[in-house]
């Protein structure tokens, strides 16, 4: 037990969260977004599926891993988009085309694979950066200064978001849409577009979520590489209360957590690495029961909107 | 009550496209060039399984709980089937019909089900959760063969005839790993990567421990289990975890592995593989890979089938057989003196004076 | 050869849809009380382990005893598997999307631990082979098949009957009333007098018993042991089919034979003509995104022809307005 407490322990733990919260959080935060604005896109693993497979087949063939980046969140927008279109204007049970959205893009990923690339492959991807000065900074340098650029374009996303939420008329404009889209369409804000950049912006995060994983964390694809982790990624939205930096919190306890068991086993504490497993799942509910905080969930989640209904 | 109705109507209106009709299984596409070329030779395994004297091709199909490309299970059962294939002369001579993914054991029942309805020759069932349903169709058609592994059990205490089961030794290939991994690592710190730690997995793994144990008894052989067969990117974050904390030697099962070659290979760590070839993901970093190779298996009882016995037969795959295999990877400068250890473990293993599993 | 296409393909369909048709049910109740239940998946585990556990422990009694009671074991563990969100979300506010989707990784892990050790086949421990599956059931708890040489088994039936007693307990009870008053608006049902956490937690339980008993169902009637990746996926699909019907249980009837259909035909397309699985399962979603989104057209020209013959002021009775069955996320607000 001793050896969980060393310094060099601790620093790997929280580096390792810190790496495994990336692909999470860029799925939560986009859809944080589309849920803030109404839409609940449960597609997200799909679209998750199909960036990571765009980012790694273009950075396969070209090497060029922006142009993979670039690719895994054009895709991810068309996803998006495909959401929007489903819910938005066909006014879709969102819960449904969230799930039919999502075996299409496991179907759709896996069948492309199949075609264009046949077996599992790697490529070089995103190297780690270590960002100068900051990255000499004793021990917080290695757990947060010692990654690759995704990693830190996705915690620079949460700031990012909640400007965008809490500060601009843009952001007044997704919450009114989201709480009550009547009043916001009386006022002349565009509900429908409104709904649809959310949720194809959330798609394009989602798609540079896959893209984390296949061009940034693994290097590789394979069938169902996500294997869940966008589903993980919604709950995690409602863990935060519908704030980036409450996603962001919740993102990082779930994979501290995760992270903390990985290095239990490793280190050799004997607990069954089943529950060892399960460790992530049962203190993710005893936090989500501790009632310190109301989330402020958007009063119109998961309504369409039609005027005069 | 209406729209209801509607939306089932349109519901049952697509269902015919995908329902298509097909009143005899096709063969797979892929499996055209193979036809093309005469086998030049016929090699060992499949001398038993020549054609069948009736000039109606054998039809082989099998039913699968990963996919064919996982480089793993799955695709080691599918590699051995097209090689028999090819050495029996194409798909004239044989045919595969394979359902993939089917973690879902109630559709695999009803895939082994329909097979056998089918008229298939030989029903392989590739993956030991399937046993139960099995053994259910088996005793419903006991005209057709079946295969299932990995087991041992063929039935016979349940008056069945007409099932072969096959295994595969996995702890002696893990134990020349061991043996390997041992030998290569310079700070005597070993990493393994397993899904759920049961069944074949656990096998390889207690054997791979053992074979480290064995050469360097100091050695520290640190275990991570992600609770998943398929959770690639955990098994990514368990290879960063086995690194920090010190290990420069990796290994791992099931499809899941190939998220841990990906981060070996980023940090220039030595990968020793197991089931299905892993060298091409990372040329300069897999040392060996222990092969399972189903064929000469799966020959045997195609042979055996042709000659009118549908089963009753346990297979082991054991290095002493040629089923497992140790394939050191060309591509990477393997010192002698581990080369000729490795090979010294592999023979012990095979005249039966190492156990690989003592102990465990 | 499709999923209606013969009688293996009709017996398919049916044993698939008596899983669907259960956790639909289950899901439906949920919903209608407004508690979203994503933890089918593990309910449904819970479910099959316990009724595994009861059946073998009690392996003496007589069919006509422990059959039943083997079957009401898992309905009781499915139940209490969902509890635990219920209460959680009631007393404690816990969102139960959450809890639900923790607790089907929970389930997993522990089934996964289960089968290997404390519940691991002793015959697997003598072979020295360890595969991870339970003792198989006595032959006096399994549940009879109704085509012989097929999986379809009596389970259907019983899901067809409790079908229909799930529509008479939401409509025609006063269970089933304030199930619904809960979820459509729980402010109004609390000054009604009505103890709003009890029935959510209730209406989550009573979901999850569904799903649990779909879980013993699939052991006693189909595997007829516990062995990994029984569960295959009903607990999600289970949703569709809920939503799909309407989370109208009468609905629902149709709507999992259905997608049991759906599923089964997909699988045997693979199977005749051998196209990867993945082109299936794109097709399948393509299928879902479509037909959910049909409705919108739908409902246009309905309006449409009701806004006409309306205008003509006729008195034909096919102009009266559809009745409108709001989803409980619409009524929720």
């Amino acid at each position: 037990m001793d050896e969980l407490f060393t310094t060099a322990t601790i620093v790997g733990i929280l580096s390792s969260a810190v790496r495994l919260a990336t692909p999470y959080l860029y799925a939560a935060i986009g859809e944080t977004l589309a849920q803030r604005s109404g839409v609940l896109n449960l597609g997200v693993d799909g679209i998750m599926l199909m960036g990571a497979f765009s980012a790694f087949y273009v950075v396969y063939n070209t090497e060029n891993l922006l142009t993979g980046l670039l690719a895994a969140a054009g895709v991810g927008l068309l996803m998006g988009l495909l959401m929007a279109v489903a819910s938005v204007t066909m006014k879709a049970e969102q819960g449904i085309s969230g799930i039919g959205l999502y075996l299409f893009g496991l179907g759709l990923s896996s069948l492309l694979f199949r075609i264009m690339l046949g077996t599992v492959e790697s490529v070089d991807g995103f190297p780690r950066l270590n960002i100068p000065l900051l990255s000499d900074i004793p021990l917080l340098g290695e757990i947060f200064f010692n990654h690759s650029i995704l990693v830190y374009g996705a915690f620079l996303l949460v700031p990012l978001t909640a400007f965008l939420l809490n500060r601009t008329t843009w952001g007044l404009n997704i919450r009114a849409v989201g709480n009550n889209p009547q009043a916001a369409d009386a006022l002349g804000v565009n509900v429908q577009a409104i709904r649809y950049a959310t949720v194809c912006a959330g798609g394009m995060l989602a798609g540079i979520g896959g893209a984390a994983l296949s061009i940034s964390a693994l290097n590789i694809f394979q069938e169902n590489l996500t294997n869940g982790l966008g589903f993980i990624a919604v709950a995690l939205v409602y863990f935060g209360g519908w704030r980036p930096v409450g996603v962001l919190l919740g993102v990082l306890l779930f994979s501290f957590v995760n992270s903390l068991q990985l290095w239990l086993q490793v280190i050799g504490i004997d607990i069954p690495s089943d529950i060892a497993v399960m460790l992530p799942y049962i203190l993710t509910i005893i936090v989500v029961s501790i009632p310190f905080r109301r989330g402020s969930e958007p009063a119109a989640l998961t309504r369409p909107f039609s005027r005069g209904a | 009550m209406k729209r209801l109705l509607v939306r089932l109507m349109v519901l049952a209106l697509l269902l015919p496209a995908l329902i298509a009709c097909g009143g005899t299984p096709a063969t797979p596409p892929a499996a055209a060039p193979a036809a093309e070329e005469a086998p030049a030779e016929e090699a060992p395994a499949a001398e038993e399984a020549a054609p069948a004297a009736s000039g109606e091709p054998f039809r082989v199909a099998v039913v699968m709980p990963s996919s064919t490309t996982d480089l793993a299970w799955s695709q080691a059962m599918y590699d051995a089937l097209r090689a028999i294939q090819e050495e029996m002369g194409g798909e004239a001579a044989m045919e595969i019909s394979f359902s993939e993914s089917m973690f879902n054991v109630t559709d695999a029942a009803a895939a082994l089900r329909d097979y056998a309805t089918d008229g298939n020759n030989l029903v392989i069932a590739h993956g030991t959760q399937y046993g139960t349903s099995l053994f259910e169709v088996a005793r419903d058609f006991p005209e057709t063969s079946f295969a299932w592994g990995t087991a041992i059990d063929t039935g016979e205490a349940e008056g069945l005839t007409n099932i072969f089961a096959y295994n595969a030794k996995a702890a002696e290939g893990g134990y020349i790993n061991g043996v390997i991994a041992a030998l290569l690592s310079q700070d005597d710190v070993i990493g393994i990567i397993g899904p759920v730690e049961a069944g074949d997995a656990k096998d390889y793994i207690d054997g791979f421990e053992n074979g480290v144990l064995a050469t360097k008894p100091d050695a520290s052989v640190q275990k991570t289990y992600t609770g998943s067969f398929g959770d690639t990117a955990l098994a990514a974050e368990a290879a960063n975890v086995q690194i920090e904390a010190g290990a420069d030697v990796l290994t791992g099962s099931a499809q899941q592995v190939v998220g841990a070659i990906g981060v070996a290979q980023e940090n220039n760590v030595l990968w020793l593989g197991t089931q299905s070839s892993q060298a091409s993901l990372a040329p300069e970093l897999v040392v060996a890979t222990q092969l399972y190779d189903w064929s000469g298996v799966v020959g045997d009882m195609i042979g055996k089938i042709q000659s009118g016995e549908l089963g009753g037969t346990a297979y082991e795959l054991t290095l002493e057989n040629g089923g497992l295999k140790i394939e050191f990877n060309t591509e990477y400068d393997l010192p002698a003196e581990v080369q000729t250890a490795a090979e010294e473990a592999i023979q012990a293993v095979q005249s039966g004076e190492i156990d690989p599993l003592a102990g465990s | 050869m499709g999923g209606f296409g013969s009688v293996s393909g009709i017996t398919q369909t049916l044993a698939k849809a008596t899983p669907l048709l259960l956790v639909g049910l289950g899901i439906a109740i949920a919903f209608r009380a407004s508690m979203i239940n994503i933890g089918g998946e593990g309910q449904i585990m819970a479910g099959a382990m316990a009724s595994t556990m009861c059946a073998l422990a009690l392996r003496d009694l007589p069919g006509i005893v422990l059959l039943p009671l083997s079957a009401l074991a898992g309905t009781l563990a499915g139940g209490f598997w969902a509890f635990i969100p219920g209460i959680l979300k009631a007393r404690l506010g816990a969102n139960e999307i959450l809890t639900t989707v923790m607790m089907n990784g929970i389930a997993l892990q522990l089934t996964n631990f289960l089968l290997r050790g404390p519940m691991l086949d002793p015959a697997q421990i003598a072979a020295g082979t360890n595969i991870p599956q339970s003792e198989a059931l006595p032959m006096h708890v399994w549940l009879p098949r109704l085509v012989p040489r097929t999986l379809f088994h009596a389970g259907f039936i019983v899901a067809i009957v409790l079908a229909v007693g799930v529509y008479i307990l939401l409509w025609h009870t006063t269970l089933g009333y304030r199930i619904r008053a809960v979820g459509q608006n729980r402010f109004a049902s609390r000054y009604a007098g009505i103890p709003v956490p009890q029935y959510m937690t209730l209406s989550m339980t009573l979901s999850g018993c569904f799903c649990g008993l779909a879980g013993a169902f699939e052991i006693m009637g189909v595997h007829r042991r516990v062995v990994e990746g029984f569960s295959g996926g009903y607990g999600f699909s289970g949703i569709v089919v809920a939503l799909f019907g309407y989370l109208h249980p009468l609905g629902i009837i149709p709507a999992s034979v259905l997608f049991g259909g759906l599923l089964v035909g997909a699988d045997r397309m693979q199977r005749a003509v051998q196209v990867p699985s993945s082109l299936i399962i794109a097709l399948n979603g393509l299928i879902v995104l479509f037909v959910v989104s049909s409705r919108v057209w739908v409902e246009y020209r309905n309006n449409r022809r009701a806004a006409q013959q309306a205008s003509q002021d006729t008195n034909d009775d096919t102009a009266a307005p559809l009745p409108t069955r709001p989803t409980p996320e619409q009524e929720r607000a």
